[in-house]
């Protein structure tokens, strides 16, 4: 395993870049997964799996990580109406990579208001939908160390990431027609930094490290809100899409849906397996053998041809049949 | 008679040595063609985008970004191209019992003994099955490629929608393709087809040969809704 030195402390992403010489990861050598290719050389050194966990408990709504995020990534949001929530802009947008989701919980148990605000964005699946889903070779990857990024010059647009990806994160662009979502920060990883969002997070709700580190400091995380009677706190790493590179802490990790309809169980649907499985392998084998069919018969089967006696029928027929000649 | 089909408009025997037999206007040819091409130019911009192995097929139309754009507007041009064709031959192409019995003895066909194969109007049940497979096929292909076609209609439909049509989508393309092949071949295979569809007149033996019940009622003054007599 490639080491990365700076990834073991949580608090990687808020401390100052490394100063000393880096040698950048995450270039095509690192690849495990390429979008419609068939075959893919093994990668040339395998990374150490990263991860970033979100401390949902931790949270305060500022939309740091928000502002971070546009400013790294160079993004112009639309200035928007106010939709009834502290949650700005609507939704995801092609320009907003991640959105603080506010979700008012009433729990039944102390009937206490709960505020509940998840920061939502691509959870980098071990096992991603989008990237089964893409038919452009190279629009999607995924590098050894677990993120999932779009590769926006192989992107076509077709939209059919949105219909792979179980936690609907992916947006197409009205103005360049190429897919976009939060990257992880590859290109800040990748010269050894954290994410934009966790360097800018005030609560260091958001940390960013190796995923056993991120697992370790979790459990901390977990056992101290238990004690403070959060008895179903817990990790969200769903296991229904291989577990994933963006995790929560959860209060109530009981009932994932409460915070803004964060699935309980996340998998690649069916439909799309479907589509992307039996549909695809039995779709080119079925036409493929009617049209070999097609050429075999062709080639080796007696022409259907017009003979000198039907011609000679048809006109006997004429002379009979005709009330005289053309009708 | 509910057990022959109609002749069409512009169906006529043309008298002398040899006799030959009208069988597609003009205007009915530069149709068929004009669907050809879109749907030889949407399998090729649909198989790119449906198989990895075949994505190299999108430098055929610029690249993935405008092959991606262009599928759903020939699609348009191809179900535009095909209403017209259906009010022309969805009349002929009723399906009586004699065409059940035609399927009942397919296999003397394929092995060469047309001669014992009932008599067919002007279009065989072979064709009538590609006729109603193609209309009940390019209108799934249709419904669902409005439901995937994100660049306007996004916000119809929610992404689980948008699943199922897509897989609908590859199901039905891929029943197409094969409906495709068997017309394209069955046009090649029956010598003197492509007369038909390019020339607009058959050989009197070929009307005989394969599809006599049509050539009869010609022969016996049985007229389309003609420009001239309108019956």
């Amino acid at each position: 395993m490639l080491d990365n030195p700076y990834l073991h402390n949580p608090d990687a992403a808020a401390s100052n870049p490394p100063t000393e010489g880096f040698v950048e990861n995450l270039g095509p050598g690192d690849l495990i997964r390429r979008s419609a290719t068939e075959y893919l050389p093994p990668p040339r050194r395998e990374l150490t799996p990263v991860a970033k966990l979100i401390d949902v408990s931790k949270c305060i709504g500022c939309k740091a990580c928000q502002s971070a995020c546009i400013e790294w990534n160079d993004t112009t949001p639309d200035i928007e109406e106010n939709v009834g929530t502290y949650m700005n802009p609507h939704d995801l947008t092609p320009e907003m990579f991640t959105l603080m989701r506010f979700a008012e919980w009433v729990n039944p148990e102390t009937e206490n208001l709960e505020w509940l605000i998840r920061k939502d964005g691509c959870m980098h699946c071990a096992d991603p939908g989008c990237l089964k889903a893409c038919p452009a070779p190279g629009a999607i990857v995924q590098y050894s160390n677990g993120i999932v990024d779009f590769v926006h010059e192989n992107c076509i647009g077709c939209g059919y990431c949105i219909k792979g990806c179980p936690f609907n994160i992916p947006r197409i662009s009205r103005r360049d027609h190429h897919a976009y979502k939060c990257t992880l920060c590859s290109d800040r990883v990748a010269v050894g930094q954290g994410p934009a969002c966790a360097k800018a997070c005030p609560t260091q709700a958001i940390v960013f490290g190796t995923k056993d580190d991120m697992k370790k400091h979790a459990g901390e995380r977990i056992a101290d809100l238990k004690s403070r009677g959060y008895k179903n706190a817990g990790l969200y790493d769903p296991e229904g899409v291989g577990g994933t590179h963006v995790m929560y802490v959860l209060h109530h990790a009981d009932k994932p849906h409460i915070y803004s309809d964060l699935p309980d169980n996340p998998k690649i649907s069916p439909i799309v397996l479907a589509w992307k499985g039996v549909t695809k392998s039995a779709g080119i084998a079925v036409m493929g053998f009617a049209a070999a069919a097609a050429v075999f018969h062709g080639l080796f089967a007696r022409a259907n041809r017009v003979t000198a006696e039907d011609e000679d029928n048809a006109k006997r027929a004429l002379r009979d049949d005709a009330p005289g000649g053309r009708a | 008679m509910n057990d022959t089909s109609p002749v069409e408009r512009g169906d006529a025997i043309e008298p002398g040595e040899p006799p030959t037999v009208h069988r597609y206007r003009l205007e009915t040819r530069i149709n068929h063609w004009i669907n050809a091409v879109a749907m030889i130019l949407l399998v090729l911009s649909g198989l790119s985008m449906f198989h990895p192995s075949l994505f190299f097929l999108t430098v055929l139309f610029g690249g993935g970004q405008n092959t991606r754009a262009i599928h759903p507007w020939i699609g348009l041009v191809l179900v535009l191209s095909f209403i017209l064709l259906i009010v022309q031959f969805w009349r002929a192409n009723l399906w009586n019992r004699s065409d059940t019995a035609w399927v009942a003895h397919a296999g003397e066909l394929v092995l060469g003994h047309e001669e014992r194969m009932p008599e067919a109007g002007k279009y065989n049940a072979g064709q009538k099955f590609v006729f109603w497979a193609m209309v009940i096929l390019i209108t799934i292909l249709f419904a669902t490629g409005i439901v995937i076609w994100d660049q306007y209609f996004s916000d119809l439909t929610g992404i689980e929608s948008k699943r199922l049509a897509v897989l609908a989508h590859s199901v039905a393309a891929i029943g197409a393709i094969c409906v495709l092949i068997l017309h394209v071949y069955a046009a090649i295979w029956v010598r003197g087809s492509f007369d038909a569809m390019i020339k607009g007149s058959v050989s009197a033996g070929w009307a005989w040969r394969h599809h006599r019940k049509w050539f009869r009622q010609l022969a016996a003054g049985a007229t389309g809704q003609s420009r001239r007599s309108g019956t």
